[in-house]
């Protein structure tokens, strides 16, 4: 075969292709561009994640590193190929998929480790598992999944009025294991346009265009730069702070910032040579202000004062203080940033993966110069977001593409785009003093944080402002001076991720707290039992709380924190290369926006034809909204789960349902979806003259209402039909009672918190530095368990990304933009999680339920600190705890 | 359209090398995470075609492991316990996918200073062989890898296999990688140590260290302090950080700092001559 290719047969899933095709091209782009097959995903291009696992004779290689001509003659597998499999069931019963992206890759990989394995161990599916990585679940569930194939079955769906606390799998599930959900990247439309951004090579530098016209000319492609944007070209999530341009005009602040964009055929512009286009890039000092407007660079400091910190603590009888250095943290959800856009009339539509629909639909109007109403936005499935995608990345930018050339137009970031040019998690340098009375009651406490919020502002006011307010953690503090900066600086932008700096500043406060207990020689869960928030205290903020949870979560952790301090003196006595050791550390967390609106609208209705449709709005990232929203909603109704049908995200479509952030989707959209359905069901009582108590049923077209002596029937075809097409329906929306905060940070900024606290156990190698963490227990107090399992799973993934940023995530600009240089943890890196859940109603909440998806992420990294101390004496100070930081703390604290 | 070949012989591969300048590629696991592009460039000679390149035999003077051989390959190899290192590198080479489509040749040609089977087959006094239409010659593996990313390979010419000496599929041996995480991680540093024990006494010691210099290193001083040793416990001892950092040379980066790394370099080199000793009291 000495010969250059050109058609290429394959054979993929049993089918024979043969098609045109470049024999050295990634097998992904074949499968997915050449032969449609998108349930193989691409995530990284580097064979860093695993997403786009395929089996080639049976054996699974990643098809972004087997070159097209490899796979001449051979049986190529892809997730197509299966057709709901007891391996598939097995992930659907589990939970295994959150927000779905790794699970092709997952199945397949795990399909052939299955053909050949008999009898295996967590042990072995681990390491079967270990090349393919999953930001979400923590790996628990799908390893679970694996080891029960073909064996439990599915519990049935919950009866009408039971579905709020029932284990229902995820509603979306079966898409995401059959692999035929559509993710940013998998919507395509003929004859779209590809289009590709230059980007800054580095930063700061000013710019300056050379002749574009003939370098597009002579490339058949289209150029567009900031000059072509036609409203206004500076965005942010919150508006007063709007400062990024969506393509920068003649100055970048951060390497890899958008100055071009280049569309054209696929074929075309996948080759171009960016590096060819007619620019010139010229230095400048970074002693320069970021942004004119803050000459020290200090884009907005928060504050929280109550009382009076400073002479608290010189009277206090223990203080102890601390400083602590945390980095970039990157979100690492598999799926970069991706979408498509396109005009249907005069309406733009945008489907990309988001968290944020209606303000990707605000700012992308804004930017194009256009009115809201002809944008649409579509979000696509999400693969991943923790607070990244919260932020418009390509919208607008396929959007200026399809808007002014009238032709569809997509963009996928590659991972190292996706990675330079997202937000992160802000670092930060923080240091704190927390003083005690004689019995060991705070009596008050100092916080100072630096945060570097990047380039451009983002959600930094966001972390500015909720760090002050939550850096006391759980807990009652009289005396209180916390302040938190967010500054510029001319590296990658700092967002949300999953806490908003809060994650941070409780590695500072409860490290601290670690040592005041040795201080006191008090037990270290005693001494934040002893300080634990009550019901009826006030906060820090001056808030007065009910429904608080802390106490009981504490509780709960008592005998398994006494049973891990004796099982780590054992092993302590017979082991000296391994120091065993014990953490623990507590969190809250406010649930939505910082005292100000965050409302949530539902609808939901029923058509003549007996169709039971809800509005859900709320974007399911793998959280799971998509079917915590119409448990609420059915319970509400009091009809059953199994008969709603789902109806969006789609800003066309479904009412505000605000953002996926700051764990507000179960509380606040929960919240409208209960009044919602509690508003149906009161249209149909009083039409049919029913008790509160009466039960309804839905059959074909008639509504049956019985309270077990009379029943009455609606024949929905009898009614008129409203603007929506329903013949019933309710929208009802919640917004969070708040109260702003004051100059010293006085008020009520959320009208619901949850709690949680977590007990780490872990081994340190005292040679080599290396942590291995055994297990963590972790109680959290959820209010109400709308559904157990996804809960279960919110509690595994953050777990999993708090022993990243503890352990081995750490973003360094222009250097670790892939996923082999910046570390996720895989599965062999988990440890046992055992999960319990409290429930100590909300009266705020949606039948009392509480948020938890940042919450679970905020305890992780300090207790896994407090554990490294208690097992080596040594405290680490600057995350990650790499092996070598490891060591040379346990040095220092040696003094040696 | 790129130009690529992928022959079925070797006679064809070589005489395709020499007319004309071109990439060789086999699991192409390093090859495409070096570029952001859809398709690899430039003209292409693709080798895992080549049924002689394919596996591992036994020959009359050791083993040979062909050039388009997969780690998977070496994994599910019959091989004598000298060989334990290399299936232990094996195993933690990437991840399985990797390992199905990696090469043993690849990981030598690539010349990472954190390549896994470097160690092992340092230690393995492996040879490399290479083939141009002008012929073949030999060379140890350590004339071989000449530098980071550097190999003495000249144009026209490939590597054919790497061939382990039967003086050096004698003994037991261990490998030890350490990282920040479990699966799919490049090194901090990494030990690959054999020994041959006769009679309650270290007869021959071969220990490599990757990940600690430019390229990986035997430790030759430390194994002239080994050989002739009694395998007591005591003669872990003779394995101090002065003895194991007088051959390398490393460097600080993102996984770790120097001094870290010789000193964690130092006690991988202990466990894993720990290691082989427990198993030979226990054997």
């Amino acid at each position: 075969m000495n010969r250059p290719l050109d058609t290429m047969t394959l054979t993929v899933n049993g089918q024979a292709h043969s098609l045109p095709a470049d024999p050295s091209r990634r097998l992904s782009e074949v499968l997915r561009e050449g032969l449609g097959l998108r349930g193989t995903k691409v995530g990284c291009d580097a064979g860093d994640c695993g997403a786009c696992t395929v089996l080639v004779d049976g054996a699974p290689v990643c098809a972004c590193l087997t070159p097209l001509a490899q796979v001449e003659g051979r049986h190529v597998e892809t997730v197509e190929g299966l057709q709901d499999t007891a391996l598939q069931q097995a992930f659907l019963r589990h939970g295994a998929a959150q927000c779905g992206i790794c699970t092709p890759g997952m199945v397949m990989t795990a399909t052939a480790f299955l053909s050949e394995a008999k009898a295996p161990t967590r042990a072995d599916v681990e390491e079967a598992l270990g090349g393919v990585l999953c930001r979400c679940t923590g790996y628990a569930r799908i390893i679970d999944a694996v080891l029960d194939v073909g064996q439990s079955h599915a519990a049935d769906m919950p009866d009408a009025g039971k579905a709020v606390g029932a284990d229902v799998p995820r509603l979306d599930g079966a898409q995401k294991v059959a692999g035929t959900e559509i993710f940013g990247a998998d919507h395509v439309v003929a004859d779209a346009l590809l289009v590709r951004a230059l980007r800054a090579p580095s930063a700061p530098m000013t710019f300056a265009f050379g002749d574009i016209t003939a370098w597009a000319t002579a490339r058949n492609v289209h150029v567009f730069t900031a000059a072509d944007i036609p409203g206004r070209n500076r965005f942010g999530v919150i508006p007063a702070f709007a400062d990024q341009p969506a393509l920068a005009e003649g100055r970048v602040r951060l390497q890899g910032e958008a100055v071009a964009l280049v569309a054209g055929p696929p074929e075309q512009v996948e080759q171009l040579d960016l590096k060819s286009f007619p620019v010139t890039w010229m230095a400048t000092p970074d002693s320069d202000p970021v942004h004119e407007a803050h000459p020290n660079n200090t884009l907005i400091t928060g504050k929280v004062r109550r009382g009076n910190a400073q002479d608290a603590l010189s009277s206090a009888c223990h203080v102890a203080e601390g400083a602590i250095q945390t980095p970039y943290v990157e979100h690492a959800y598999i799926e970069p940033e991706a979408g498509i856009a396109w005009m249907e009339g005069d309406t733009l539509v945008i489907q990309a993966c988001t968290q944020a629909p209606v303000m990707d639909r605000d700012e992308t109007a804004l930017i194009l110069g256009l009115p809201q109403e002809k944008v649409r936005v579509i979000p696509a499935a999400t693969g991943g977001g923790f607070g990244s995608k919260l932020d418009v990345s390509l919208q607008p930018l396929i959007g200026l593409v399809a808007l002014k050339t009238g032709r569809p137009a997509r963009m996928t970031y590659s991972r190292s785009e996706s990675m330079a040019t997202t937000t992160k998690r802000h670092p930060s340098q923080m240091a704190g003093r927390v003083g005690t009375d004689e019995t060991g009651r705070i009596t008050g406490m100092e916080f100072d944080g630096d945060f570097n919020t990047g380039a451009y502002a983002s959600w930094g006011p966001t972390v500015s402002g909720r760090v002050p307010v939550h850096a006391s953690g759980p807990y009652y503090i009289p005396n209180y001076h916390a302040e938190a900066r967010a500054n510029y600086s001319y590296q990658p932008i700092s967002g949300a991720f999953r806490g908003f700096g809060v994650p941070q500043a409780a590695i500072l406060q409860e490290t601290i707290f670690d040592d005041l207990a040795k201080q006191l020689g008090m037990d270290r869960l005693a001494f934040r039992r002893l300080n634990a928030l009550q019901d009826g205290q006030d906060t820090v903020c001056g808030q007065t709380l009910h429904g608080v949870g802390i106490a009981a979560c504490l509780d709960a952790l008592r005998e398994p924190w006494h049973a891990a301090l004796a099982q780590a003196d054992a092993a302590n006595a017979e082991d000296d290369i391994f120091r065993h050791g014990v953490g623990v550390a507590s969190c809250w967390y406010g649930c939505g926006n910082t005292a100000i609106a965050n409302p949530s609208t539902i609808r939901v209705g029923l058509t003549a034809e007996g169709a039971l449709c809800l509005h859900q709005g709320a974007v399911d990232i793998g959280q799971g909204s998509n079917t915590v929203i119409p448990q609420i909603c059915a319970d509400a109704v009091g009809l059953p789960l199994s008969q709603f049908q789902i109806i969006g995200a789609d800003t066309a479509l479904t009412p505000d349902c605000g953002k996926t952030s700051g764990s507000r989707q179960t509380y606040v959209t929960g919240s409208a979806a209960l009044r919602a359905g509690q508003a149906l069901r009161g249209r149909i009582l009083s039409m049919t003259n029913m008790g509160t108590d009466a039960s309804l049923s839905l059959s074909g077209t008639n509504l049956i209402v019985s309270d077990g002596k009379v029943e009455r029937r609606i024949a929905l075809q009898d009614l008129e039909t409203d603007a929506h097409g329903y013949v019933l329906s309710a929208e009802e929306t919640y917004d969070p009672p708040t109260q702003p905060l004051d100059e010293n940070g006085q008020g009520a900024p959320y009208a619901v918190y949850g709690y949680g606290a977590q007990i780490v156990e872990l081994s340190v190698d005292m040679r080599l530095g290396t942590v291995k963490v055994n297990k963590i227990t972790a109680a959290h107090d959820l209010g109400r368990v709308i559904n157990p399992g996804l809960a279960e799973g919110q509690v595994h993934g953050g777990i999993a990304q708090g022993l990243g940023m503890a352990l081995m995530e750490e973003f360094i600009p222009g250097r670790t933009e892939n996923l082999h240089d910046y570390l996720i943890p895989t599965t062999g890196d988990m440890p046992q999680i055992e999960t319990i859940f409290i429930e100590v109603p909300d009266p705020e909440g949606p039948m009392g339920a509480k948020g938890l998806g940042e919450h679970v992420l905020i305890p992780t990294a300090p207790a896994i600190l407090n554990a490294i101390r208690h097992a080596t004496g040594a405290l680490v100070t600057q995350l990650p705890a790499l092996p070598h930081r490891v060591l040379a703390a346990i040095r220092e604290a040696q003094g040696q | 359209m790129s130009l690529y070949h992928r022959p079925e012989t070797l006679i064809d591969a070589l005489s395709l090398l020499q007319s004309g300048e071109m990439r060789i590629v086999a699991g192409c696991t390093d090859l495409f995470p070096a570029t952001e592009a859809r398709a690899l460039s430039g003209p292409i000679m693709d080798i895992t075609n080549i049924s002689d390149l394919t596996g591992i035999t036994e020959t009359k003077d050791g083993y040979r492991i062909g050039a388009a051989t997969t780690w998977t390959d070496v994994i599910r190899a019959d091989l004598p316990p000298a060989f334990d290192m290399l299936k232990e590198a094996a195993r933690e080479v990437g991840s399985v996918q990797i390992q199905n489509a990696g090469t043993v040749a690849g990981n030598l040609c690539n010349a990472s200073p954190a390549a896994d089977g470097v160690p092992c087959l340092l230690a393995l006094d492996a040879e490399v062989e290479l083939a141009s239409a002008k012929g073949r010659r030999t060379l140890a593996l350590s004339n071989f890898i000449t530098g980071p990313r550097q190999t003495a390979l000249l144009p026209g010419e490939m590597a054919v296999a790497v061939n382990v000496p039967g003086a050096a599929c004698s003994g037991v041996s261990r490998f030890r990688k350490l990282g920040a995480r479990k699966y799919l991680v490049i090194s901090i540093a990494m030990v690959a140590a054999r020994l041959g024990i006769v009679d309650g006494r270290i007869e021959t010691a071969a220990i490599a260290v990757g990940s600690c210099s430019a390229v990986a290193q035997r430790l030759s001083g430390l194994e002239k302090m080994l050989v002739g040793q009694p395998t007591t416990p005591d003669v872990l001892d003779e394995v101090t950080v002065a003895r194991v950092s007088a051959a390398l040379s490393p460097i600080d980066d993102i996984r770790a700092d120097a001094a870290y790394r010789t000193e964690a370099a130092t006690e991988l080199v202990k466990r894993a001559l720990e290691d082989l000793l427990l198993a030979e009291a226990i054997a």
